[in-house]
């Protein structure tokens, strides 16, 4: 991730699209490839998961994606976090990000706590000296000061959630990217998480928001995204976009 | 390219800790832990030796010292490969849920297979003093030898990830090809058994043949090898890179909607 300077945005998506080629059915084998191709079958049904969208974020915006189940608000934040090429259109981020998608997606099931703390953080971008500085402060957020030298294989998921939330927010990024991580953990722990987001937006951080609830979008989000069919439905204020959207639901159900 | 620099700079952290996660596994457990790299090789190449002097009796001055040189080499080649070839697929739950650099894995497992090579040129250095091979100052230019066997070895490494991706057949044909490939190399023959067509063939196709007899001529004539030797090897290599690097450079952005 280069550091572009961009004094007013944060996040620039400019008609964005991304395809995906569904194959008729999976192709991954060279038998079945050369099969096809003499039979002239080799067809494949573009889907587009984003559809030429295009939106800004502020520097120390907070928005919220909201749509129902396969309306592509993952496959917005992974593009945003570059796991995603989009095929046509471009995306701009300014500043570091931290990607929430996952907790603790680059853990490695055999090494321990310890070992893995400096993994992870590598995976982040951060060299060793940095994580040793950061190191106490990371163990004493997430609790796990009698289990750094267990494996991360003989930990519970809340436990590897916690560990995996304190690397990722333990500098404050410029963006953070989040897609419904903190359903995992213990209330105690997601209190912990809500408060430490609250102080990292405090701080000028800009949010992107991913939740199936309402209400926590409603909570922490002064913006929404709304998306359907990876299609932007509206975008604007929280409590229109999201009065709207359930409007929408509700008509559907009807 | 000024951009892929930097980011290969700020991801050398993560190069370092995938170096250093692969060797600590490797023999987390063992009671030996890294001697096992050393005693490891002398033991198959106590076997072999065993075998191959009884059995079909070449005419091979110091045969120890020939074989354990084919040997390291080839061993070190199967098992970067064959571990890179599983980079890409072996990692994709880290690669869908955050952004690095794919190439970082690659290059990574090819290079723990590297130095776990460089750990068992301490069973090749026993071996060269039990058998009295003479230490010449050509022996300085071993680590160039190397050098062209990772780059080779990176480049394949490279294209096998990217085609496993695609088609994962590519893993059954190639350990195939790994097992034809080890009879094609002179690693516990010599070379003038078998046919001049096949010596051709060998000579000019197998890459492997212009690395192991570069540093069978210093270690075994204590010559220095000879120049279009060297530079075939070389050209190989760079090849081989470049190849693998176009063909995963290419595809990479692709990979994210097959693993």
């Amino acid at each position: 991730m280069i550091e572009n300077k961009n004094d007013e945005y944060a996040v620039i998506v400019d008609h964005a699209t991304i395809r995906f080629n569904i194959a008729s059915e999976k192709i991954d084998n060279l038998k079945e490839y050369f099969v096809k191709m003499a039979k002239h079958q080799l067809m494949f049904q573009e889907f587009l998961a984003l559809d030429d969208v295009s939106f800004k974020v502020k520097k120390g915006e907070s928005w919220g994606i909201i749509g129902t189940n396969g309306s592509g608000k993952s496959t917005m934040l992974k593009m945003v976090c570059r796991i995603l090429k989009p095929y046509k259109g471009s995306v701009q981020t300014f500043g570091t990000i931290a990607p929430l998608i996952e907790l603790g997606a680059g853990f490695s099931e055999d090494l321990t706590a310890r070992e893995n703390i400096f993994l992870n953080g590598a995976v982040l971008g951060y060299d060793e000296k940095f994580m040793e500085a950061h190191f106490q402060e990371i163990v004493d957020f997430a609790e796990l000061h009698n289990f750094l030298d267990m494996p991360i294989k003989n930990y519970s998921s809340g436990m590897a959630a916690r560990l995996g939330f304190s690397i990722a927010t333990m500098v404050n990024p410029d963006i953070l990217i989040c897609d419904e991580v903190l359903a995992v953990g213990d209330v105690a722990f997601q209190k912990k998480c809500e408060r430490r987001m609250a102080e990292m937006r405090a701080s000028g951080t800009t949010l992107l928001f991913v939740s199936h609830s309402m209400e926590s979008v409603r909570s922490v989000c002064e913006n929404a995204l709304w998306l359907s069919h990876g299609k932007v439905m509206a975008m604007g204020k929280v409590d229109d976009v999201s009065e709207k959207y359930m409007k929408y639901l509700d008509e559907g159900n009807r | 390219m000024y951009q892929q620099i930097e980011v290969l700079k700020k991801y050398m952290p993560l190069y370092r800790q995938l170096v250093k996660k692969d060797i600590k596994l490797k023999y987390r457990r063992s009671f030996l832990g890294y001697l096992w790299s050393i005693l490891n090789p002398l033991m198959i190449m106590g076997i072999m030796v065993i075998v191959f002097s009884n059995m079909f009796r070449f005419n091979i001055q110091n045969y120890p010292v020939y074989l354990i040189i084919g040997q390291s080499i080839f061993n070190f080649t199967n098992e970067a490969t064959s571990k890179a070839m599983w980079s890409i697929i072996g990692n994709a739950s880290l690669l869908k849920k955050t952004y690095v650099p794919k190439y970082i894995f690659c290059l990574s497992t090819v290079s723990s297979s590297f130095v776990n090579m460089l750990f068992s040129l301490g069973a090749m250095l026993i071996v060269f003093i039990v058998c009295g091979v003479k230490f010449t100052w050509n022996m300085l230019f071993i680590p160039v030898i190397l050098l062209q066997v990772f780059v080779f070895a990176l480049g394949l490494g490279l294209f096998l990830a990217e085609a496993t991706v695609f088609f994962r057949d590519i893993q059954y044909i190639y350990s195939a090809f790994l097992t034809a490939w080890m009879y094609a190399t002179p690693i516990f023959y010599p070379l003038e058994t078998v046919g001049e067509t096949i010596q051709w063939i060998i000579k000019h196709l197998n890459p492997l043949y212009a690395y192991i007899q570069q540093f069978r001529t210093i270690a075994l004539d204590a010559a220095f090898p000879a120049f279009g030797l060297i530079l075939h090897g070389i050209l190989v290599s760079a090849i081989m890179l470049v190849f693998g690097v176009w063909r995963f450079m290419k595809n990479q952005d692709r990979f994210i909607l097959y693993i």
